[in-house]
């Protein structure tokens, strides 16, 4: 078999004062810090971004700015397991329009729209964490959705 | 029995896994090795050199039935699926010509032996040997281009950078890759990370630099693996060259170089005024290269071959190969590299079979979402930077997405406002307010409402948009706008209720 795909960051029983001080020893360490506190927590919040910011030596105010900047980074926390949902122009010219009414419908999941995962020759696609689907018939996609939850 | 089958994100997402699952219950050896790019035949198998897909789990019995009595090809007219043939020798593979991508489909990506035993590390030994200067001078004489989109001359890049003074350079690899119909830097780092390691190594050595990030974006998370694990795995071999990856967090405009070189940094994206440019005060104010993923990938290439074996592919100021990517409503869509000038109906048509659906080609975007809508009329463009942008189009990272005659193109125009407004880093007004503005009067467009002063509204927005952005979000997504209203314009009249 191939590698197995490690997920990012995994050590869920670090604090964020851990994460912060483990990435002090780089060069802008503050996305690696965010993508980290979102990985484990789930949210990058107002606490915790009080805390970074303690922490760099940077305001509340810019650190709170980087992490409204960027899609991945949610000030709160959502339990729900997130699906992304590619809705970009090579999956809408494979009928990526069909999943709508099945992600309308979801419940217990959170469909959130991607633009592009890569796998355009083989759209419409979707992501669950890491792993990544093709080809998806609206019956396929509610499958995963079901799946997912 | 050894059965072959890549663990590349599309064979993941065509259901790879199991399928490999299946051949190890039955008692095969199987090897995951990278994807030859042939997308439309994924799950696909490899037994001693012939192909078999798209394999289902149910299939791996006949598969094994048929791999172990090398029973002939059966043929397939239309080439919706492969039972036999040898992979090598089919039209798809056999027509291009593989210098980025030469070990798709027949390499394990982390393998080190594998990739010394074809070629791997020759470019960087005879950039040591030759020395900074004369590294400058072959990139240069090879007329490679930035692949990113913008295509500047690579070589030109790098002197600048070698002959500016800094405490430190940097090379930073742009693997934001965030275009529709792109993914040929996910193939790359996926299927043939050393290669980019060697180039971006290469490219540390030739402008004096002793550190490289490579910029990956988040939806990329096995990309991100493959080069962490390889990036390790090599490390002794590039020193003192150091490469460090940092991971995107969805944010388009960080495929900007400026954006991007803010978030290494820790900041916003947001994108910076040039001058100065980022080759004399780029990352950490240091100079800096910042080169797409195909860019530097085809460095160990040239300089291992030379650069004038590079150059002899191409045509015009176009030099080299593209990793073009078929992508969208494609039948035989995936990775087809070729020497620069192979026009665009050749590629939609002859290669990639017309559309998925079996239904007429109404439009084929070409260059990513800041690239223009092409009908069928301008078939016989050649690929080709200059001929792209005289025909108002651009050739951008080399994703085409092909439509069927489904497509309303009003639509996909205003799908171009609503995604810069998305992803608009919010500098610019007239990114950032005029393209909501435009999502809007599209809809009014579409609904019916005055349409003939709202597609005048449009003209205008795109003119300034056009002229008084700060970078080519806002300023290129004119260019799928008014090509559909161009190319299209049946679609932006008023329309019959519905
Ligand atoms: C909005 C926007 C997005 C871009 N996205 C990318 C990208 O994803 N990858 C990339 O290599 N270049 C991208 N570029 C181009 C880069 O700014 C830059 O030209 C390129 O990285 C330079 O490398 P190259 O010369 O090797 O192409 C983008 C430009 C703009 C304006
Ligand atoms: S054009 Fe748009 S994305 Fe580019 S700098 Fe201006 S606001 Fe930012
Ligand atoms: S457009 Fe959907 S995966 Fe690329």
């Amino acid at each position: 078999m191939g590698i197995s795909i490690d997920s990012f960051y995994s050590q869920p029983m670090k604090t964020i004062d851990d994460i912060i001080k483990s990435h002090l020893g780089s060069d802008g360490p503050l996305l690696p810090i965010l993508h980290e506190v979102q990985a484990v927590f789930g949210c990058v919040d107002e606490e915790t971004v009080r805390q970074i910011a303690h922490g760099l030596n940077l305001s509340r105010a810019e650190v709170h700015g980087v992490v409204s900047f960027y899609h991945d980074f949610k000030a709160t926390r959502d339990p729900r397991p997130v699906v992304k949902l590619c809705r970009a122009e090579a999956c809408q010219s494979r009928g990526q329009a069909a999943l709508e009414s099945v992600a309308e419908a979801a419940s217990g999941v959170k469909v959130e729209t991607v633009y592009c995962l890569g796998l355009c020759a083989v759209g419409p696609a979707a992501m669950l964490g890491e792993e990544v689907h093709g080809r998806l018939t609206p019956a396929r996609f509610a499958e995963l959705l079901e799946a997912a939850r | 029995m050894k059965v072959r089958l890549s663990d590349d994100a599309v064979a993941l997402a065509c259901g790879a896994d199991a399928v490999a699952a299946a051949f190890i219950a039955a008692g095969c050896e199987v090897e995951r090795v990278s994807s030859w790019g042939m997308h439309w035949l994924e799950p696909l198998v490899e037994i001693d050199g012939r192909g078999y897909g798209p394999v289902a789990v149910e299939d791996v019995a006949r598969v094994m039935a048929a791999g172990a009595v090398a029973s002939p090809p059966s043929p397939d007219e239309a080439g919706d699926r492969l039972w036999g043939t040898p992979i090598a020798d089919h039209p798809f593979i056999a027509r291009q010509q593989r210098l980025t991508f030469a070990r798709a489909g027949r390499t394990r990506p982390l393998s080190l032996e594998d990739y010394r035993t074809t070629g791997g590390w020759q470019g960087l030994a005879k950039a040591r040997a030759l020395g900074p200067e004369a590294t400058v001078e072959a990139v240069i004489a090879s007329g490679l281009r930035g692949r990113g989109g913008a295509g500047f001359p690579a070589g030109v890049k790098w002197r600048t950078v070698a002959q500016a003074s800094g405490a430190r350079k940097y090379i930073v690899c742009n693997a934001d890759e965030g275009d529709s119909g792109t993914f040929a830097d996910r193939m790359a780092m996926e299927g043939d990370p050393f290669q980019l390691i060697e180039g971006m190594a290469i490219a540390g050595l030739a402008v004096g630099a002793d550190k490289g990030y490579v910029y990956v974006r988040s939806e990329y998370p096995h990309a991100i693996a493959k080069m962490r694990a390889a990036i390790r795995l090599s490390a002794d071999l590039v020193a003192p060259f150091v490469i460090e990856l940092r991971v995107g967090a969805g944010a388009y405009v960080c495929g900007e170089e400026t954006s991007l070189l803010n978030s290494i940094e820790g900041k916003r994206g947001e994108v910076r005024a040039k001058p100065p440019l980022p080759a004399l005060k780029g990352l950490f104010g240091c100079p800096t290269v910042v080169n797409n993923v195909l860019t530097l990938a085809a460095v160990p290439w040239i300089m291992a071959q030379g650069p004038d074996a590079y150059a002899a592919y191409g045509m015009g100021r176009s030099r080299g190969t593209m990793p073009i990517q078929l992508a969208g409503n494609i039948r035989h869509g995936g990775l087809f590299e070729t020497a620069f000038g192979i026009s665009l109906g050749e590629l939609v048509n002859d290669i990639g079979g017309g559309t998925a659906s079996g239904r007429p080609v109404r439009a084929v975007q070409v260059g990513g979402p800041l690239g223009a809508y092409h009908p069928v009329g301008q078939f016989d463009l050649p690929f080709d930077y200059e001929a792209f942008a005289a025909a108002d189009g651009l050739i951008g990272h080399g994703g085409l997405v092909v439509f069927d005659d489904r497509v309303d193109m009003a639509r996909q125009a205003r799908f171009a406002m609503q995604f810069c407004a998305a992803e608009s880093c919010g500098k610019c007004t007239p990114c950032r307010i005029g393209s909501t503005r435009g999502a809007e009067v599209l809809d009014q467009l579409i609904a019916g409402v005055d349409v003939d002063a709202n597609l005048a509204l449009i003209h205008d927005l795109c003119d300034v948009m056009k002229s008084t952005s700060l970078c080519a979000l806002g300023g290129f997504t004119p260019y799928p706008v008014m090509s559909a209203i161009t190319h299209f314009p049946e679609d932006f009249v008023v329309r019959e209720p519905s």
